[in-house]
């Protein structure tokens, strides 16, 4: 059988992964009063940020698709463990 | 008009501005649909979960309470074909056990164009035959290992092999790919295996012989039931048995809808956002199949904590509860003296941070209005 090759991003199950600029990211973590080992993780290897360009400590903006309010954003701090 | 709707689009949700768009009267003055808007405003405020509730607690009673008229009638396979499901509570408990091992895995497998409009029935049937793992086992009538010089026959089934469109070659090749360090002989109805290293004794060759019985020759690895099925308007094939990774490969397979109930190979292959969202989608399927109604937000709340980590864990004393940072937390759960003698022999500390510890200690529980105390900020020094 042939193989076709398969983005991660595109299936219905992942929502959007976007990686916040370092403006972005100080503005967040101000507007909750975080720090960014204090938001939900997210692996540095998880399969869907593998392709992006992240190092450990960057947030990842995450585009839910939400049944109660349409689109929600949801953030996790890329870390190691 | 939409400058006034746009304005809010930071404060509401998608969902209720949409619906604001969708129900306004045209022609609306701009007065009247600002007071609109500060409603609607002022109603999403009140409606959201003050700081302080035990949303958590929430969660579990509304789960909990349609789980015990569950269990009633739990156990039941509802069969689609020959094949089994999980329902009911065991699907429950296992979706939120976090288990890795299932006891019914199985996979729901979309189609591109041809295959999906089902126009060609055997065109279905072959590609449902190619997912479906043969397994050597399923093509040999007899394996037999000749004690003279520990070799192993292989004896084929001609007729079966014909219906799989296999030949002798390509079932040598799958043997040599997964087992290595062996010669294999092609007599046409069966083949001879020998060991290359001259120390074989009898009883590696009994080990071989009980590995390539299990080795696969053709198909996917792990999926041992295959049943093309009409939903709605396309036809997609369910498997017994699951393994995404390698399914997501085909390229006849609709790769973007296709899923698995096992949450541990979705976090594997699609990311931990994806394991969040199938758990929500499992466990909501298995509440509405029992006629229940619970609130999707207790559930979403419920797989938010089984992904906070990063990983996929489960609501057990090896995940989630292990995760707490209070002793007496995880030692009012499960296995007490474990905790609290670890804690004793490590020295750790508990701040009575969190509500079970508080309890414990009848002290106020920091929820509601137990929650916000008093701090004092010391006052910075003047920069001069």
């Amino acid at each position: 059988m042939k193989k076709q090759k398969f983005k991660v991003d595109k299936h219905i199950l992942t929502p959007k992964h976007i990686k916040l600029g370092e403006r972005e990211k100080a503005q967040l973590l101000e507007k909750y009063h975080v720090t960014s080992k204090e938001l939900p993780k997210i692996l540095k290897t998880d399969a869907s940020i593998k392709d992006m360009d992240v190092k450990i400590g960057d947030i990842i903006k995450i585009m839910r698709k939400s049944e109660t309010a349409g689109e929600s954003a949801f953030y996790r701090a890329v870390s190691d463990v | 008009m939409a400058d006034i709707i746009s304005e809010y689009e930071d404060m509401l949700p998608p969902k209720i501005i949409e619906g604001i768009r969708n129900n306004i009267p045209k022609g609306i003055s701009d007065t009247k649909l600002k007071k609109i808007m500060e409603a609607v405003h002022l109603e999403y405020k009140n409606a959201r979960v003050t700081p302080g509730e035990a949303v958590g607690l929430i969660a579990a009673e509304s789960i909990g309470e349609p789980g015990t008229q569950m269990t009633l009638n739990t156990f039941h396979f509802a069969g689609v074909a020959e094949m089994n499901v999980t329902l009911g509570l065991p699907r429950i408990i296992e979706i939120l056990d976090g288990r890795k091992e299932l006891d019914n895995p199985m996979m729901e497998i979309y189609l591109k164009k041809p295959y999906a409009s089902g126009k060609n029935i055997n065109d279905l049937k072959n590609l449902a035959l190619q997912i479906k793992e043969t397994k050597l086992r399923d093509i040999a009538t007899e394996f037999t290992i000749n004690i003279a010089d520990f070799t192993i026959d292989v004896k084929l089934d001609r007729e079966k092999m014909k219906a799989l469109e296999l030949t002798n070659g390509k079932v040598i090749d799958a043997i040599s790919k997964q087992i290595k360090g062996h010669n294999i002989k092609d007599n046409k109805e069966s083949l001879t295996l020998k060991a290359r290293s001259k120390e074989d004794t009898f009883n590696d060759a009994y080990k071989t012989k009980e590995k390539i019985k299990a080795v696969t020759i053709k198909g996917i690895k792990g999926v041992s039931q295959v049943l093309p099925v009409k939903r709605e308007d396309e036809f997609i094939i369910i498997t017994a048995g699951s393994n995404l990774a390698d399914v997501l490969q085909l390229e006849e397979v609709d790769a973007y809808r296709t899923t698995t109930n096992n949450i541990f190979e979705i976090e594997q292959v699609l990311g931990i956002e994806a394991a969040r969202q199938a758990i929500i989608n499992e466990i909501f399927k298995v509440i509405e199949s029992q006629g229940l109604n619970v609130d999707v937000r207790h559930i979403m709340l419920v797989a938010d904590t089984m992904c906070v980590s990063g990983t996929l864990k489960g609501i057990t004393r090896y995940g989630v509860v292990s995760e707490k940072s209070s002793v007496l937390a995880r030692a009012s759960f499960e296995t007490p003296i474990k905790h609290i003698i670890n804690a004793a022999l490590v020295g750790e500390v508990d701040n009575l941070n969190s509500v079970v510890e508080n309890v414990m200690v009848n002290q106020p529980v920091p929820i509601g209005t137990g929650l916000p105390s008093l701090t004092v900020k010391p006052a910075k020094e003047k920069e001069k």
